[in-house]
């Protein structure tokens, strides 16, 4: 086989291309296009940044199959103030107050939107006619708990190319293959205020300014910070691979205020070739809930309500218990409280206790054949990764959920085991720090989805980038373009271009194999002072000695290269984040040696982080600072309330 | 910036091959290509061919390129050996005390 080619796009290195727009939007996964089409509605000039291509680009760009959350569609028996007030509670505190509440409150116009933009929303074909999760009049089908049905399967995988057709509809400047690399921000009166951003073209190398009145922040969250293989690149996390936390890092060179950033869990599924291809394994949880499931002799797993009740039909495990109102369970939820716990298989070490025999299986045909073919065939097929690689796949291989038994992995629902030190920013992990307006602390920037802190699912991106879209746009409407400093430009094209000048130098997976080993190291299940100072001191020593090493052959490597970089910028945010917390935590899956007493009271609070002229500020923010949910959000949204009704009425 | 680079597209092996082509059937479109979020592929120097996998590496498995697709079969993604979870037909217990009717094929729990 050939293994050198031309290049086979253009050499646009040196060249520089200047866009302008009320609304630039950095990211185009759901949260970012539904930020651009919150501001090409009130008219504005809205251009959108997307490294990959929009039409499939993000977490959800393949699918995604239950919807959380969706408190007001016809159906639901909860309001929006109780399920967000719920998943507060469930965090103990440590929770998105505000981005939950605009999920809980809009998330189910979003869904409405995307039917109109041509996505499927219902079962418009009765293909589930008569089924218990199936409302017959509206077609709407639920997942988890179907007394409050207020989580919605959906054909995910029709959303991104039905956005990016209507973000061509209403005249978004849609710039492909371009990763942004840097926010541009000026001073004035001594506030900072966002201006624009840098980028660059992943095909051809052109430096790409863009200047604008307002940004909103809608890349991915963090990844390959402690999981990376150097070989599979593309199979070291759940997330896309593309999607690394870059928007993060620019954020934190910018002076953005971050929180919650020093809580990282234990690897759980999909990481570092270590476990199988995602919803691939047999399991009772998210995508698969409530699978039948059974031990290696073929005898039923049990399922249990929070009481310990055996439950004796498929139908119970979709019932809150006796005496409960509802139950949570997706995304971020792991091991509910006892108040919100749904109904689960018994614990692994009860199983095996009573004598189940590994390995365990799910027999999807043991179920009705309406929750059969729901999980295989909807939420398996239109699960982000799942159509091909494993609905199509499996079948060519000649899996036949009526016939076989599919493996499970590890412990429980889990694919693979992982050690204390392989950690990823799941569950509910940290990100920027945002006000009722989805703000950050500089003025002009915005931010939504997978970039706020304690973000979770497909609803919250689209519900809370509309959001931040259409409060950017309010913004933007307020104030005049401004022009960046023409230094800020340069010293980051000095930067990005950097690795091109070195000849035969280091290659990008051996900074990254290096960071993640460092991080496993002295950032990993148990933290102290002196090893975290370490872990500084060696990614500092990286930054001196390997960066300037780095080299590369084409636009592509270059950006690969950018991704270690940023990757390595938020690593030291991470284990800056982690100095400055001084006891453990137990919502947080924090523990320090030399601090371990768990949660006191004084500590029970946000504690922020940024950078101001390359130091650290430490700041501290109560919980609970978002107020009474639905009392701040009215005060707010009186005009989309009120818009609201008439656009989507009771549908 | 003064500087202009000499480029050049070298393949990365990688002990993974995500995407095969049939060459019989792939009309050298590109779609895969220009839908691939972490863009893995490059056209064929020569037209009508399929793309060339430049970084198998990095491919993260989402089956976009194949969901886009216009001729069946024409491109075919594989999770690598080590990912191809296990299945077994359906067994049921010997003893039917903790699972109730296994003989008949109706759902046990139900």
């Amino acid at each position: 086989m050939k293994n050198i080619y031309d290049w086979p796009y253009e050499n646009e290195f040196g060249l520089r291309e200047t866009v302008e727009s009320d609304l630039l939007v950095l990211g185009g996964g759901l949260a970012g296009c539904f930020a651009a089409i919150a501001a090409a509605r009130r008219g504005q000039r809205v251009v959108l940044v997307e490294k990959g291509a929009t039409e499939r680009s993000g977490s959800a760009g393949s699918g995604f199959d239950h919807w959380e959350s969706a408190c007001t569609n016809p159906c639901s028996g909860v309001t929006p103030k109780e399920i967000a007030e719920a998943y507060v509670e469930e965090q103990d505190g440590y929770s998105n107050g505000i981005a939950h509440y605009i999920e809980c409150r809009e998330g189910y116009d979003r869904l409405l939107d995307l039917e109109d933009f041509g996505g499927k929303i219902r079962d418009t074909e009765g293909e589930f006619k008569g089924a218990e999760f199936r409302d017959d009049k509206t077609g709407l089908m639920f997942a988890y708990d179907y007394k409050n049905r207020f989580t919605l399967r959906v054909w995910g995988s029709t959303f991104k190319p039905a956005l990016y057709r209507e973000l061509r509809r209403l005249g978004v400047k849609v710039c492909d293959r371009v990763e942004a690399t840097a926010l541009l921000t000026r001073e004035t009166d001594g506030k900072k205020r966002g201006v624009g951003a840098v980028g660059m073209n992943v095909r051809t190398g052109k430096l790409m300014i863009f200047k604008a009145k307002a940004t909103v922040l809608a890349m991915s969250r963090p990844a390959r910070v402690w999981l990376f293989n150097p070989d599979l690149v593309g199979l070291c996390e759940f997330r896309p691979m593309q999607s690394v936390g870059s928007g993060h890092a620019m954020g934190w060179r910018a002076g953005i205020e971050f929180t919650m950033m020093e809580k990282s869990v234990r690897g759980e599924f999909s990481a570092s070739g270590r476990s199988f291809p995602p919803y691939g394994t047999g399991n009772n949880h998210n995508t698969w809930y409530a699978a039948t499931m059974v031990d290696a002799r073929g005898v039923e797993i049990p399922y249990v309500d929070r009481d310990g009740r055996e439950l004796k039909t498929v139908s119970e495990r979709y019932y809150p218990a006796p005496g409960q109102k509802f139950f949570l369970k997706g995304g971020v939820i792991d091991e509910a409280k006892y108040e919100y716990r749904g109904p689960e298989t018994l614990p692994f070490d009860e199983l095996i206790r009573r004598g189940y025999k590994l390995p365990f299986y799910a027999d999807l045909s043991r179920m009705p054949d309406a929750e059969r073919r729901v999980i295989w065939g909807v939420m398996v097929g239109e699960e982000g990764k799942t159509k091909i690689p494993i609905l199509q796949n499996y079948t060519e291989r000649g899996f036949d959920p009526t016939k076989h038994m599919l493996q499970s992995y590890g412990t429980g629902w889990q694919s693979a085991a992982f050690l204390g030190q392989e950690r990823q920013l799941f569950g509910a992990p940290g990100g920027i720090m945002n006000d009722w307006n989805l703000k950050t602390n500089i003025d002009g920037i915005y931010a939504a989805g997978d970039q706020l802190y304690a973000s979770d699912c497909c609803g919250y991106a689209c519900a809370t980038g509309y959001y931040a879209g259409r409060k950017a746009a309010e913004w933007a409407g307020t104030v005049e373009l401004t022009e960046p400093n023409p230094s800020d430009i340069d010293a980051e094209e000095k930067r990005l271009y950097a690795p091109m000048a070195a000849e035969d130098g280091m290659d990008w997976r051996e900074l990254n194999m290096a960071i993640s080993k460092c991080m496993q190291n002295y950032c990993g299940e148990v933290k102290c002072e002196e090893l975290l100072r370490e872990g500084l001191d060696l990614l500092e020593s990286y930054e001196r000695e390997a960066v300037p090493k780095l080299s590369c052959r084409n636009p592509h490597e270059l950006m690969r290269t950018h991704e270690v970089l940023d990757i390595l910028e938020v690593s030291k945010l991470i284990l800056n984040a982690c100095l400055l917390r001084q006891s453990s935590s137990k919502p947080l899956c924090f523990e320090r040696s030399d601090y371990p007493e768990m949660d006191p009271e004084q500590d029970r609070k946000f504690i922020t982080i940024r950078q101001e002229h390359g130091a650290v500020v430490r700041g501290e923010i109560p919980q609970g600072y978002f107020g009474d949910l639905e009392t701040e959000y009215l005060k707010r949204n009186g005009d989309y309330v009120a818009a609201r009704n008439e656009k989507y009425g009771d549908r | 910036m003064e500087t202009r680079f000499e480029l050049s597209a070298v393949r990365i092996p990688s002990s993974a091959r995500p995407i095969t082509f049939d060459a019989s059937r792939c009309v050298g479109c590109n779609r895969c290509m220009n839908i691939c979020q972490v863009d893995i592929f490059i056209p064929n120097p020569e037209k009508g061919k399929p793309p060339i996998v430049l970084y198998p590496g990095e491919c993260y498995y989402c089956g976009s390129c194949v969901m886009v697709c216009p001729k069946p079969g024409a491109i075919h993604l594989d999770h690598p050996l080590m990912n191809q979870a296990k299945f077994v037909p359906v067994k049921r217990p010997e003893s039917d005390e903790t699972c109730g009717d296994m003989v008949s094929g109706v759902p046990a729990s139900d």
